[in-house]
């Protein structure tokens, strides 16, 4: 490495680039304010606006599942027409699963996985703002069918041919096509630049099998995004070329098959409810071992049954098509191979309950989410077991008793887990805790709320009430499990305000109390995120941390004494990075990922609208690649003075060179 | 636009520093590549493993609406029979197939200009790898105009098949076929603009060999497009 010892000639105010590329801006300098998040490719930041979004959207998505209970609280109800029911329940899901858990399990691959492996950033920090700002323009344009669209009304795997224009004339299914559709760009651009960072930029002696489990778990993650997104784009592509171009995919008349679609959707959906779930997993696979006071039990066990849900979970789809007609041998496979799927699930289940077994349990907050969703991803684990079985899912298909079960694994689960997540890093990612008090009161209202709410719905599906039903007679007898579902919802709906209020309020203390430092390490953690400042600096690493194990900081702190005791040695703050910027140097904002997102939706109103909308929307896109691409990638903000001690060619009019990039 | 002398140093230090200059996040480059691949590299096998899925979906979609399509036929459904001209609609009863839309020797030339393209690819990465700039232009200006050619062809074909009577509105056939073809068409395209955009760079004089890995990724997108193609002419010309 040639090593250059002369200081970066960078002074203070001169920019380094002597020219804009294509007569465009140069890059921004501010890190702080609302331009910097706006044109931030900083990977906490990014993290943290994910959060932000998708707390955003969990607001709208939340509303309409309170609507769709007070329409359902009580027999013969009229508060929703039956097109608004319709509309409501699709954009509640929609929104919940595309805008909500998705987006909050990229929120924590963004802000923990570089910290967790030891980098400074991800591979790709502009794309990794380009990613972001595409998911959140995408979702905006989504929800803005609310106002011009009114919804789209499908269902959110929105059926072939109910998803035609004969049956939904309106324009929210498009809403739903294109919006989805942008929001999967980022899904995809992130997950390239997730698994490259996953694989390329671990910290030196950080094998695989030295990894986090969380970071192996967004690893599963990303790769079953890279490879069902673009099967749902296809779909949506090819419901797009019907509704708007005239295309025959999904019209029956042409003899089309209407099943492609459920295909196409479940192919991409399958892999997308692992996906959700496995972020959630890998989160409490690093809170329990760390308030249970022990390692993680059967670490490779946790890391090969997360691989093989990966793999599984591509062989399973058309276990939601068992009533469609697909055939009996086909009924067959499928229900072996959800039979099989579970077994990894399992699995993990008994590893941390294996890991929470003779540990001194440390029951805080973040500790009780996780230990929540191990029990309710149980509860729902074992009824999706119960619809493994096709006769008795012919049974339970399109009752509530589905609805039971997939909020029972994805808000009980994935929501719960996440939670955790919020209490366990809001340290480092904000640098000080939530309150542990107001902490204890969300966790149980959302137990109580959550599991009043969903419970009932269980036996509402097993006495045969149908999912997506606008109302129902006195006489059907569902009105008393109804009642307390309403009555469960509104606790829930608490319960996450409680999250909200706990956040704001624990700043406020935080603020009066004249931001006192938390430490690097507030709950004597076991992996190296907890070995820098909280909050994170911008640079993450002084220097490189060197990894020699699985729990390394642990490993660190805790050391057997002459008599094979283990022991601490030392503590967190002792072995932490002091958070010392000197010689570092991090890529420069840039406004080129939020103008180039930016191009997209306007290109997406137009294809709705009306082409020629379309084309100031191009031509905005096209001019933003190129300005990205030619904008020097390796920019770097003048930063700290300091050297730079291993790249010597950034003086005013040095290398910079347009860096032709090709993604 | 000037261009810059590049101090000895200077070039030793960024050929060191890996390829992908995004890594400048790290500050310290001592552990990147724990693949031993460039991260635009691994990127870009990424995406194009991403890419196979989508064409995967593609394919499928269109195998299955033509067969769909064909049967309708045979069965006699009016409503597909009357997006047809009778000549057309008789041709492909007679054949039970869709083999008389094809011009095979057209498209057969075709494809081969757009394989040949791979190898002009290939020839320009090894003459910027080599520092040979003048040839790495013709090589590169040459793999832009077959796949110019192609794109050409491919438009000609449409134009042809469309007033033969073949729509894109029309029935499942038309839609699978224009929408497959199209999209592959859409992914030479964006090649082909990749290629430009370097053969303009290179003629700036920024092409330089320490940048032979860009050449090299546009190469592994142009030939993934290719090996798509002969998928996609085998799947839907070739086979009955």
């Amino acid at each position: 490495m040639a090593v250059v010892e002369e200081p970066l000639a960078l002074p203070s105010g001169e920019s380094p680039v002597a020219r804009n590329p294509l007569g465009a801006f140069a890059r921004p300098r501010d890190v702080s304010g609302l331009k910097g998040w706006l044109t931030t490719v900083d990977h906490k930041k990014i993290g943290i606006m994910y959060g932000a979004a998708a707390m955003f959207f969990l607001v709208i998505g939340g509303v309409a599942a309170l609507l769709i209970r007070i329409q359902l609280a009580a027999p013969d109800q009229t508060v929703l027409s039956g097109d608004a029911y319709n509309r409501v329940y699709t954009m509640h899901g929609t929104v919940m699963v595309f805008l909500v858990v998705m987006p909050i399990g990229a929120a924590f691959a963004n802000f923990l996985m570089p910290l967790q492996v030891g980098a400074r950033d991800v591979a790709f920090p502009r794309i990794n703002g380009f990613s972001f700002w595409v998911f959140f323009f995408g979702g905006l344009m989504l929800n803005t069918s609310w106002f011009i669209g009114g919804g789209a009304d499908g269902g959110w795997f929105n059926y072939a041919p109910n998803n035609g224009i004969a049956f939904s004339p309106s324009t929210g299914i498009d809403f739903w096509n294109i919006g989805l559709l942008i929001a999967g760009i980022g899904s995809l651009t992130g997950s390239i630049n997730l698994i490259t960072t996953v694989l390329n930029m671990r910290a030196p002696g950080m094998t695989l099998m030295k990894m986090p489990v969380f970071v192996w778990m967004t690893l599963v993650t990303q790769f079953l995004l890279l490879f069902a997104i673009p099967v749902l784009t296809v779909a949506q592509i090819l419901l797009t070329s019907d509704r708007i171009f005239g295309a025959n995919f999904f019209n029956v008349t042409q003899g089309a098959d209407p099943l492609l679609w459920q295909h196409l959707f479940w192919i991409f959906g399958h892999p997308e409810v692992y996906l959700m779930i496995l972020p959630a997993f890998g989160i409490v696979s690093e809170i329990i071992p760390t308030f249970a006071r022990k390692p993680i039990f059967g670490y490779p066990f946790m890391v090969f049954s997360g691989i093989a849900i990966g793999f599984m979970g591509w062989g399973v789809w058309a276990h939601h098509m068992f009533v469609s007609g697909i055939g009996p041998l086909s009924v067959t496979a499928f229900t072996v191979a959800t039979m099989f799927i579970a077994v990894p699930t399992g699995v993990k289940i008994l590893n941390w309950m294996a890991t929470l077994w003779g540990g001194k349990l440390i029951l805080n907050t973040a500790m009780l989410f996780s230990i929540g969703l191990v029990t309710q991803f149980t509860i729902g684990g074992l009824s999706g077991v119960s619809h493994a079985l096709a006769p008795s899912d012919t049974q339970q298909t399109d009752t509530y008793y589905i609805v039971a079960h997939f909020h029972y694994v994805l808000f009980g689960g994935a929501l719960f887990g996440f939670m955790g997540g919020f209490y366990f890093w809001w340290p480092k990612a904000f640098g000080y805790k939530l309150s542990e008090k107001l902490g204890k009161w969300n966790f149980w209202t959302m137990v109580v709320g959550f599991n009043l709410t969903f419970g009932p719905m269980h036996i509402l599906g097993l006495q045969g009430m149908p999912r997506r039903m606008q109302t129902y007679a006195e006489a059907q007898g569902f009105g008393f499990w109804n009642f307390w579902a309403t009555v469960g919802a509104f606790i829930l709906a608490v319960g996450v305000i409680l999250f909200l209020v706990n956040a704001f309020v624990s700043y406020l203390a935080y603020r009066r109390a004249d931001r006192p430092d938390i430490g690097p390490d507030p709950w004597d953690g076991r992996t190296i995120e907890w070995s820098i400042q909280s909050p994170a600096p911008n640079h993450n690493f002084d220097v490189d941390p060197i990894v020699t194990s699985v729990d390394d900081f642990w490993h660190r702190k805790y050391q057997p004494d002459e008599s094979g005791k283990i022991r601490k040695v030392h503590s967190g703050e002792e072995l932490a990075q002091p958070g010392d910027p000197t010689g570092v140097h991090l890529p420069a904002p840039s406004y080129w990922p939020i103008i180039l997102a930016a191009g997209l939706p306007i290109t997406g109103y137009g294809i709705i609208f009306n082409l020629w909308l379309a084309i100031p929307g191009i031509i905005l896109t096209v001019l933003a690649l190129w300005g990205w691409a030619l904008e020097p990638a390796d920019d770097l903000d003048p930063g700290p003075a300091g050297t730079d001690d291993d790249h010597g060619g950034h003086g005013p009019g040095g290398d910079h060179e347009p860096e032709l990039e090709t993604v | 636009m000037t261009d810059v002398a590049d101090p000895p140093a200077e070039t030793e230090a960024h050929a060191d520093d890996g390829h992908g200059a995004h890594e400048e996040a790290h500050g310290h480059g001592g552990h990147h590549a724990s693949l031993g691949l460039s991260n635009m590299k691994l990127a870009m096998w990424l995406f194009l493993g991403s890419e196979c899925l989508l064409f995967g979906a593609l394919i499928s979609t269109y195998l299955l609406s033509k067969a769909r399509f064909v049967a309708e036929l045979l069965a006699g459904n009016p409503r597909v029979l009357e997006t047809l001209p009778v000549g057309l609609a008789e041709e492909f009863i007679e054949a039970g197939s869709v083999e008389p839309m094809w011009d095979i020797p057209f498209t057969s030339g075709s494809s081969f200009i757009l394989l040949m393209s791979s190898l002009t690819m290939v020839l320009a990465h090894k003459a910027v790898t080599e520092g040979d700039y003048r040839n790495s232009r013709v090589w590169l200006a040459a793999t832009a105009l077959l796949g110019s050619t192609f794109i050409a062809g491919q438009v000609y074909e449409f134009t042809a098949f469309y007033r033969e009577g073949l729509s894109y509105d029309g029935n499942l056939f038309g839609s699978a076929f224009y929408t497959l073809t199209g999209f592959h068409g859409a992914h030479v395209t964006g090649g082909i603009i990749m290629l430009l955009s370097l053969l303009v760079v290179s003629f700036r004089g920024k092409l330089r060999q320490d940048r032979a890995e860009t050449v090299e990724l546009v190469g592994l997108y142009w030939h993934f497009v290719d090996v798509v193609w002969v998928l996609i002419f085998t799947i839907v010309y070739l086979i009955p």
